[in-house]
């Protein structure tokens, strides 16, 4: 028996000896791997955002690699699962930064996580271009690795606290989930509705993801006009379920974490005909995005979700970086350094506008709207109604 | 501060508070029963709880499908989801009792309470792999049932859901029927010699292992009705919702003192009511300085406050050493 199974490893082992050589051998002319990383949480209740910027990307990298590819360079996209948690995020970076074929990072979709995991990357200056986080913090530490290709939350704030001026709210309670994406938006919508004249009539932190009865009975009795929930759909779903079923009348309102069929999968009419800001609007709403939903539905046999396209830019951007760097650098594979430096000089049109940053990684001008959910049906999420489109210049660093 | 707010909303934290308190009661009855039997902590408990939700949800959604949520009355429907959650969750806790449990007996204690999280690990991600590969989903949601939803308006602040009714009245049936069959039926008087002393009961013709595997499939059944309960009432579910409801259920168990059914009973009305004043007042109260997030440090202080002063819990009674 042990014999037996003895030989079967060596016959194993000649094989594999046979094998491996012959697959190192095709790319013979080649001058090295590069790897696209993405960090986003591809499991637990955000996958649907998660899985969007990861496949986002990977429809980026199929589809722009041939420039580098002539160079000699082979393209790969590497998944990382950060499941939503800054400790997951921290470690996949530590492994991230470890293998030396990575040189560019898209992601994350948490600021929470995009923040702690940022600083590793920034121990090699490796270039992380996020899709989606929106926290000030993000852009503020002035890290010469970081940009993104979406607007910011004080901004976003207070166009929400804008738009429920206009909808002349009287009184608002605000809610949010104690992360620091979704506190952080929460306190900019407060700060800016009470400037506006707003009356806030409560700011309540919670983690809970199932009862919320006790927060909403004090909601109930102090009948706001509108409550605004600073978080993501997961948790924002059944809370404004329970309030509708509770009976609570008051309008809801959201930042860009409402933006997910998911929304209207947990909630159903509930959220019908709410309103969300956002910093990325739906496919339908950039012209130059129609080619992209198309193919990305043909591959992954679902709808591009919210930050899809912003990946893909994100991606689209690092691997133009990673082709001047690499120009510059006389044809070989350039540093983590060298890509970062050119990542912030690069212009780029992309599906969802012309991106171009400041000198802190912000775009110079962002787009921010306010959305409707047009329908209880999560297969109509792509129908919401865009109420308001704003270019807004990100605002300069604040000298401390 | 607003004295007319703070009463007004107050029949509606008390109704909140005892519809959680139930929950954790019936939930806090699985662990209670088998301290009570074996003296170790089922830590998978909380899976068993989610168990019987997940199976709730799946059976409404297979109705729904079929089109007879709508043509079937939702009483009755509801009916049928809680038995067979029921019996799903029990048939599992008795098999993770033969599997996990049994073979560890002679071990030291802390031998089968390592194999109980093992097997709360493995529920759980079970439970997912299952639901990702057959809906493709993490949260799923229990459907709407209009009738269910319908409101008792009382005053204008105050009103009662007929699925808060529903979840209070089917907890109460569900207790009262347990300390029926505890201390009047033959059966009850074998769990509770066991209970009392494995070998002499097995001296009287008692069957031991067979009234641990009952003892796990009652407190896996009302673990399973709380797991359908609870997703009637708060309609989202994800695999690892069992986690904070299980531990809050298990506090429960010892403040009423482990091993006490009333005791269990008590102590989960007395949490859930905790837990929810905490919730609705504290930011009231403290002018918005401590928010609603503080509530299970508010209630779990007063747990301690609690214990201090009776560490065998509310009802426990000072357990004997045996020799």
């Amino acid at each position: 028996m042990r014999h037996a199974r003895f030989r079967f490893v060596l016959v194993a082992l000649a094989a594999l000896a046979l094998v491996l050589p012959w697959g190192a051998e095709t790319p013979a002319q080649s001058k090295g791997t590069i790897k696209i990383a993405t960090q986003s949480p591809l499991s637990g209740g955000q996958a649907a955002l998660g899985e969007g910027i990861k496949l986002g990307t990977q429809l980026a990298v199929d589809k722009l690699k041939g420039p580098l590819e002539k160079m000699g360079f082979k393209v790969e996209l590497v998944p990382f699962d950060d499941q939503a948690k800054p400790d997951v995020g921290v470690a996949n970076a530590a492994n991230i930064i470890a293998d030396k074929d990575i040189l560019l990072v898209v992601g994350h979709l948490n600021s929470g996580v995009a923040i702690p995991s940022s600083e590793k990357y920034k121990e090699s200056q490796l270039a992380m271009i996020s899709p989606a986080n929106t926290n000030p913090t993000v852009t503020d530490r002035n890290y010469l690795n970081v940009s993104r290709v979406c607007g910011r939350d004080d901004v976003q704030g207070s166009v929400g606290a804008d738009f429920a001026k206009s909808k002349n709210y009287k009184s608002a309670y605000v809610i949010h989930d104690k992360t620091t994406y979704g506190q952080g938006v929460a306190e900019f919508f407060k700060a800016d509705a009470e400037k506006k004249g707003i009356k806030v009539l409560g700011f309540e932190g919670t983690e809970e993801k199932s009862n919320f009865d006790p927060i909403l009975t004090p909601i109930k009795a102090k009948n706001p006009d509108v409550i605004y929930f600073g978080g993501i759909y997961d948790q924002a779903a059944p809370f404004f379920k329970q309030a509708r079923e509770k009976g609570i009348k008051a309008a809801f309102m959201g930042p860009d974490g409402m933006d997910s069929s998911d929304l209207t999968k947990i909630a159903g009419t509930a959220v019908k005909g709410m309103f969300y800001t956002s910093v990325a609007g739906p496919v339908s709403v950039y012209p130059a995005a129609k080619d992209f939903a198309k193919e990305y539905k043909d591959k992954f046999k679902k709808d591009p979700e919210p930050f899809a396209a912003q990946a893909y830019d994100a991606a689209a951007i690092g691997m133009k970086a990673i082709e001047v760097a690499a120009k510059a650098a006389g044809g070989k594979v350039p540093s983590r350094e060298q890509v970062s430096v050119a990542v912030r000089k690069t212009k780029h049109t992309g599906l969802t506008g012309a991106v171009e940053f400041d000198d802190k990684g912000d775009p110079k001008k962002a787009l921010y709207f306010v959305l409707q959910v047009a329908s209880e049906d999560p297969a109509k999420w792509g129908e919401n109604k865009e109420v308001k489109r704003l270019s807004i210049a990100a605002p300069p660093l604040k000298k401390s | 501060m607003d004295l007319e707010l703070l009463i007004g909303i107050f029949p509606q934290v008390l109704l909140d508070g005892l519809i959680l308190g139930f929950m954790y009661a019936l939930i806090a009855l699985g662990y209670t029963m088998v301290y009570g039997v074996l003296e170790f902590i089922n830590f998978a408990h909380s899976e068993i709880f989610v168990v019987g939700a997940f199976v709730g949800v799946e059976i409404l959604l297979t109705f729904k499908a079929l089109g007879w949520i709508d043509l079937i009355s939702p009483f009755l429907i509801l009916l049928i989801v809680l038995l067979l959650g029921m019996l799903a969750s029990g048939l599992l806790a008795v098999t993770v009792e033969r599997i996990a449990y049994r073979p560890l007996r002679g071990a030291p204690r802390l031998i089968p309470l390592i194999s109980a999280i093992g097997v709360s690990f493995f529920l759980q991600d079970a439970v997912r792999l299952f639901e990702s590969i057959w809906r493709n989903a993490f949260n799923l949601v229990y459907p709407t049932m209009e009738t269910l939803n319908f409101r008792f308006t009382i005053t204008e602040t105050i009103d009662v859901s007929v699925k808060s009714l529903v979840v209070i009245v089917a907890s109460l049936l569900m207790l009262w029927g347990l300390h029926v069959l505890v201390n009047r039926t033959k059966i009850g008087k074998a769990i509770r010699a066991v209970a009392e002393d494995q070998a002499t009961a097995s001296l009287m013709g008692i069957n031991v292992n067979r009234m641990i595997s009952l003892t796990f499939l009652i407190g896996g059944a009302m673990g399973g009705a709380a797991g359908v309960l609870f997703g009637v009432q708060y309609s989202l579910i994800n695999p690892y919702t069992g986690f904070i409801p299980g531990l809050k259920a298990f506090t429960a168990a010892v403040l009423g003192g482990i091993g006490n059914i009333p005791g269990a009973m008590l102590g989960g009305l007395v949490l859930g009511l905790l837990e929810a004043f905490a919730a609705s007042y504290l930011s009231l109260l403290t002018g918005g300085a401590f928010g609603a997030e503080y509530k299970d440090i508010f209630a779990f202080s007063i747990l301690i406050l609690i214990l201090i002063f009776r560490p065998k819990g509310l009802l426990g009674e000072v357990v004997r050493e045996r020799a």
